[in-house]
């Protein structure tokens, strides 16, 4: 485990930072089923953090709760060094945390230029009337705003079918455009619900790939969850790894696969 | 050129202008379920709640002047002012936005992820509430409405199809500027959905609650905003219904033609509600002409439900709707 607070240095040399999000003895029930239990975990600053577990180890929820979507019933969310107050998961949106989702929540009839603009709202600061009058600070916001998506776009490869309405796109186009609308709201924290899921190897190979870049170019706190442990072990610089609910590891993905409650969650013991 | 033709020619520029204020009717209704999934049965109510508040404002009526009377002995009317027409659309404006916040406060909100027919007889229960409180607030009599908007024949129109065709057209100046107004309402919705971003959120939640929530979009806010924009609709509809047959409770049945006209033009798209109108509007004017005087006349009534019926058979999603595909 690490305990720096000052931050640490990867393997390939990448600086990481301090805690951005802390997660203390969190709770979550659903009625009498308990989907996490008592899970405390921290995020750092420029870090690439995966969740990982066996399907309903509780990964999605924890997800949930991070992006506040769920309420836990016990346990304190710390972001940028305060404790969260109950927040609606657009104010939690609206500080700076931008997610994705498993099933992939896309607005369908529009283009994936309007998609990734949507994630801009939060930075259009005009008021309807400056808007109407199209003139000054109405015609330069949207203008910035364009370029920063236009950048984006390009750096996702999706370029070509930016004027595509987004119900048209294959599966793994789709899961591109969500990245870019999440990133397009240059967030502090980046949540990626199952990225790679359904994905064949090649398009898993490129998500790769767009995670490390991003990571690398805006230096972007990731947080993924993932069950594919492969995949995950590449990708990331710290594990915490989730099994019926509980913790039952954390730490560099080393130090995970070579840790014994993992294997066995992941080969399958009984649980007696 | 045959009399015949003529006739008919002005019969259809009669029907389009009938149309319009159809489509303004429409138009609401297209607002709120495109935005929220919700068919808003109090769509007409509201276009008279509108109507009768504005008249009540421009006379200077007390709100509630009976109940009062009735509760404290007194006998208050009128506060013995006239408020002027822009003055008191704008305010009438404020009780629209009062009431767009109410409905989500008190009522929708409560029914977050309800069916949608759960939600539609909410809006049933809404239409009956709010029509029993325009009445307490505004009492029952039927109202002129004038807020300056012209009305009769208008001549000019008149006198150069005589001098063309020897016979002069009958249309409405009312007609006209209703027209007109429709038409840059509908430009100023079309450019509020496309480039505000206001408009650009309403789209979103429109299409995905939980992603618009994920990029930071206010459903609550999204949602009196749509409630507000349809009150606009209904007191521009409100305004010119009013000013056309006076604000009597009968104008909230006109949502009722708004039905057809949906169902022509697809319960999700406003040039849809426009076309829609419109053809309603023609087809029901000229069928009157044409067919009318072999069947005994007063087809109106009930021509436009049969063209709705026809076109649930063929088309179902309307001429503009989005298709309607079920993955089995």
């Amino acid at each position: 485990m690490l305990d720096n607070s000052e931050g640490y240095v990867t393997e390939d040399g990448r600086k990481i930072g301090g805690v951005v999000m802390e997660m203390k003895n969190i709770t979550l029930r659903f009625g009498g089923v308990v989907a996490i239990k008592d899970i405390s975990f921290d995020i750092r600053e420029g870090e690439i953090r995966a969740i990982i577990g066996p399907n309903g180890a509780g990964k999605s929820s924890m997800l949930n709760v991070i992006s506040g979507f769920y309420v836990p019933q016990e346990g304190e969310v710390w972001f940028h060094g305060s404790k969260r107050p109950l927040m609606r998961p657009f104010e939690v949106a609206q500080q700076g945390i931008a997610r994705t989702f498993q099933n992939i929540a896309l607005f369908e009839g529009m283009s994936v230029l309007d998609n990734v603009m949507t994630g801009r709202l939060g930075y259009m600061k005009t008021n309807i009337f400056q808007q109407a009058l199209w003139k000054g600070k109405a015609e330069t916001e949207e203008t910035e705003n364009r370029e920063a998506v236009e950048k984006i776009i390009d750096f996702l490869e999706i370029q070509h079918i930016r004027k595509t309405p987004v119900s048209r796109l294959p599966y793994g186009l789709k899961k591109r455009v969500e990245l870019a609308r999440a990133l397009a709201a240059e967030p502090k924290l980046l949540l990626l619900d199952e990225p790679m899921a359904g994905m064949n190897v090649e398009e898993k190979e490129d998500m790769s790939r767009f995670v490390l870049d991003v990571n690398d170019e805006f230096g972007t706190t990731i947080a993924l969850i993932e069950h594919d442990m492969g995949v995950v072990m590449d990708l990331s610089d710290r594990v915490v790894v989730m099994d019926y609910g509980k913790k039952i590891g954390d730490g560099t993905p080393d130090e995970v696969r070579n840790n014994q409650e993992v294997i066995d969650a992941y080969l399958g013991v009984s649980h007696d | 050129m045959p009399e015949q033709l003529v006739f008919a020619m002005e019969v259809i520029l009669n029907g389009l202008m009938a149309g319009v204020l159809y489509a303004l009717v429409a138009l609401g209704f297209v607002l709120i379920y495109k935005a929220s999934g919700i068919f808003n049965y109090a769509q007409g109510v509201m276009a008279l709640f509108a109507a009768m508040t504005l008249v009540g404002i421009m006379n200077g009526q007390v709100p509630f002047a009976h109940l009062i009377n009735a509760t404290f002995g007194t006998h208050v009317h009128n506060f013995g002012w006239n408020v002027p027409a822009l003055l008191a659309i704008i305010l009438t404006m404020g009780v629209m936005v009062l009431l767009a916040w109410a409905v989500q406060r008190f009522v929708m909100r409560h029914l977050v992820g309800q069916e949608p027919i759960i939600l539609f007889m909410a809006t049933i229960g809404l239409a009956y509430f709010l029509e029993g409180v325009a009445d307490l607030m505004w009492g029952s009599e039927i109202k002129t409405l004038n807020v300056g908007l012209p009305q009769g024949i208008n001549l000019w129109i008149d006198e150069t199809t005589f001098n063309i065709f020897d016979y002069g057209f009958f249309i409405d100046n009312l007609d006209i500027v209703a027209t007109i107004i429709a038409a840059l309402l509908v430009a100023a919705l079309v450019a509020f959905s496309q480039y505000t971003k206001q408009g650009r959120a309403m789209r979103a939640v429109a299409d995905d609650h939980q992603a618009a929530l994920s990029v930071g979009i206010s459903l609550n806010f999204i949602w009196i905003m749509v409630w507000s924009v349809a009150g606009f609709v209904a007191l521009v509809a409100g305004i010119m219904w009013g000013t056309k047959s006076g604000v009597q409770f009968s104008l909230s049945l006109i949502a009722l033609k708004a039905l057809p006209v949906l169902m022509l033009g697809g319960f999700t798209s406003i040039p849809g509600a426009i076309v829609g109108g419109l053809i309603i509007g023609v087809g029901e004017k000229l069928f009157e002409f044409a067919i009318g005087p072999l069947v005994g006349g007063a087809t109106e009534n009930w021509f436009a439900y049969v063209l709705a019926l026809i076109f649930l058979v063929f088309r179902p999603q309307g001429l503009f709707g989005e298709k309607i595909i079920e993955r089995v």
